[in-house]
């Protein structure tokens, strides 16, 4: 049974009654919210440089059905325990036994949940103010929870494929919508590692939440690749919570969908938190790519360190929002952000906000933003070394791009994202038309 | 025939003439020396023949081992031969050394219609390179020129050079900034370059520089234009007079 909500992409969604209790409370309060706050318009200060006019024109339905989902070529040799999430469902889980301290949950099936999903989900993920995780969490059909458990060391990563099928946008076929729900708990002193990959074909809307908490001394990395369908909009909220002497290593590479915002909630609860949210972006063609991020210093004597890199093309356009709020009581706070864009065509644009809030009076924070085109004296000087220019322009983006990339920690994943980046330009720098800049 | 003939050179640099009529002809073998006061047009020069961009040649020729060099992309003439160690070294952050010269090597390989080198090979080739110029593997595996001394930067383009063999060598002022002991050490290396087959065209404002690469003809090159030219008594006389004699020509 589905209710008949006529707030927008809410129809069709998940009956409240009949579901268990803990949910049945998430998904009451998730639609008040939602039916209070609306979708953000062009005032809405937090979505004031991405515009949901063409999201908005959308009238789509549920995405369906468990659909097979390839590995991308550049994890083929990635050693990991694999699932999918297809069109919000939990697909597949390829070791049928998980190794030993994962816990793999499928939250498709909410009435036999263990108590530490019940009582995590919906906690970590903010959804008062932020429209898409409440209707996230008033519409997911599924998604999984995982758990490390206390002390285990993960050797493995955990390799989470999420695949939503669209329409076909030629065919005049409705768009689709899917909500992929994650949960991530790393116990006390456990060490994992999760690559998140996200795609799709079709007219869609992947509107994804994966709430995420790092427990005493624990270490997550976390790494995520976008890789949606030119037709795709994904929306993604991912929430933080770090206890004291946490670790967490994350990277996002965005490289697909129309319009993508991918927002990154990091609350650091406990002191000596290490706090890494670092990125890159490479859009062409129309490509609308938002990274807006929190860093919440709760509590003193936390580190936090965060650079994204750009790379603009075509008449696409990046958008990045950072802010460090350092809280009263949050002494001895070291925080740095960072964002560099390269622009390689006259018509893409960047826009950037970076945001420092500090309450507290002995802290070391810095940030700063730079935006530039490719340097013509480092290209001549590759020329007259007897290099083609545009194997010249690869190099140079490529060295850029590469600052980023290198700040993942875990090497596999480094490699297959630096594979990612090469792709890439090949595909749209290597002879590509970038719009006539040199 | 001679490696490099240029002949009647006009060049303007954003509208405003620099270069106003430079004929110039370097045979195989031959060390060419260009002395002249600040923005007299040294190193315009030097960029004309390696094809940056930005600077119009308005009239006369520039040929190279018989090729018309004005109708090549820069890359293209790094290729047929051309090297030019700059006054100021680029830095390139993020591309390591040993990269960017295996790069060049392999372009020129590559339109000799030659594999890429082999990994062993080029590690040995560039270390016995190195090592005559002072250079440390530590060096080779940072960034190219980035945070490197402006002596360091200096050496990093002789060996460059040493690498590429090129046929024409264009040292603009290599030697300065550059103290006693590394002007030796880059003296040494291009010494080390001489060849009956490759000619070098060296700017400089000092004549020491000379007394280490003794060069077969020196040029004095003011307003635009070679003023005189000389064997290398010049650059003494230049050392001992200055340019005073050369001021700017009625038009
Ligand atoms: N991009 C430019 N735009 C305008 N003028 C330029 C530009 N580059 C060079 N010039 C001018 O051209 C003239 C010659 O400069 P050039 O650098 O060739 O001199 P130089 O002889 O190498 O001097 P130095 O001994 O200081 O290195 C100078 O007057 C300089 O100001
Ligand atoms: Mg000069």
């Amino acid at each position: 049974m589905t209710n008949t909500s006529p707030l927008p992409f809410l129809a069709e969604a998940p009956a409240i009654d009949g579901a268990p209790e803990w949910l049945a409370l998430l998904r009451r309060s998730a639609v008040a919210r939602y039916g209070q706050i609306g979708l953000p318009g062009p005032r809405t200060e937090a979505w004031k440089f991405t515009n949901l006019n063409a999201l908005k024109a959308l009238q789509p339905v549920p995405a369906t059905g468990l659909g097979h989902i390839e590995r991308p070529d550049v994890f083929a040799g990635l050693d990991a325990t694999e699932l999918h999430i297809s069109n919000g469902a939990l697909s597949v889980f390829s070791g049928d036994v998980p190794p030993t301290g994962l816990e793999i949950v499928d939250l498709g099936d909410p009435d036999t949940v263990p108590a530490w999903v019940s009582e995590t989900l919906g906690t970590v993920a903010a959804i008062d103010r932020h429209p898409f995780a409440a209707l996230n969490t008033a519409a997911f059909i599924g998604g999984v929870a995982i758990r490390v458990t206390r002390g285990t060391m993960l050797e493995k990563p955990i390799l989470l494929l999420a695949d939503t099928q669209g329409g076909e946008t030629q065919g005049g076929e409705a768009a689709t919508i899917a909500h992929p729900r994650v949960l991530v708990v790393v116990e006390e002193g456990a060490v994992a590692d999760l690559v998140e990959v996200h795609t799709g074909a079709g007219s869609h809307v992947s509107n994804t939440v994966v709430e995420v908490t790092v427990g005493v001394g624990a270490r997550l990395g976390h790494y995520k690749w976008q890789a949606e369908g030119v037709d795709a909009f994904h929306l993604a909220m991912t929430a933080v919570r770090a206890e004291a002497k946490a670790t967490y290593d994350n990277f996002a590479l965005s490289t697909g969908a129309r319009l993508a915002r991918n927002e990154i909630r990091g609350e650091l609860a406990g002191g000596h938190v290490d706090y890494r949210v670092n990125g890159a972006y490479m859009a062409t063609g129309d490509q609308h790519l938002d990274t807006t991020t929190l860093i919440d210093h709760a509590v003193p004597d936390c580190h936090s360190q965060e650079i994204y890199k750009g790379v603009l093309a075509g008449r696409s356009r990046g958008v990045f929002q950072g802010k460090i709020l350092v809280r009263p009581n949050a002494q001895k706070t070291d925080g740095y952000q960072m964002n560099r864009a390269l622009l390689l065509s006259r018509d893409a644009e960047i826009d950037s906000k970076p945001e420092l809030e500090i309450y507290a009076d002995d802290v070391k924070c810095s940030h700063g933003a730079t935006v530039g085109a490719l340097d013509d004296d480092q290209l001549f000087y590759l020329m007259a070394r007897g290099i083609e220019r545009e194997r010249a322009r690869a190099l140079l983006i490529g060295a850029y791009l590469d600052e980023a990339i290198a700040t993942i920690e875990r090497a596999p994943v480094r490699e297959a994202f630096r594979a990612v980046v090469d792709a890439w330009m090949q595909a749209n720098v290597t002879g590509a038309d970038t719009g006539g800049a040199p | 025939m001679a490696l490099l003939e240029i002949e009647n050179l006009h060049v303007e640099v954003g509208g405003k003439p620099i270069l106003k009529g430079i004929d110039l002809v370097i045979e195989p073998g031959e060390v060419h020396a260009i002395m002249g006061p600040n923005g007299s047009g040294k190193s315009t020069l030097s960029y004309v023949l390696s094809g940056r961009d930005g600077y119009e040649v308005t009239d006369g020729s520039i040929r190279f081992d018989g090729k018309d060099l004005l109708a090549m992309a820069a890359d293209e003439r790094a290729i047929a031969g051309i090297f030019l160690a700059f006054q100021y070294p680029v830095e390139l952050p993020g591309v390591a050394g040993m990269t960017f010269l295996k790069e060049a090597l392999n372009a020129r390989r590559k339109a000799a219609g030659e594999g890429e080198v082999d990994a062993m090979t080029f590690l040995k080739l560039v270390r016995a390179k190195a090592k005559t110029l002072g250079i440390t593997d530590e060096m080779l595996k940072r960034a190219v020129n980035v945070g490197f001394s402006g002596g360091e930067k200096k050496r990093n383009e002789i060996l460059q050079m040493a690498v590429l063999e090129p046929k024409l060598c264009v040292l603009d002022e290599t030697d300065s900034g550059l103290d006693i002991d590394a002007l030796k050490i880059v003296s040494e290396g291009v010494n080390a370059l001489r060849d009956p087959d490759r000619s070098m065209l060296v700017i400089t404002h000092y004549q020491r520089l000379l007394e280490h690469i003794q060069p077969d003809r020196v040029h004095v090159l003011a307003h635009g234009r070679i003023r005189r030219s000389g064997g290398k008594e010049l650059a003494l006389e230049l050392e001992a007079n200055g340019y005073a004699g050369f001021a700017e020509e009625a038009a």
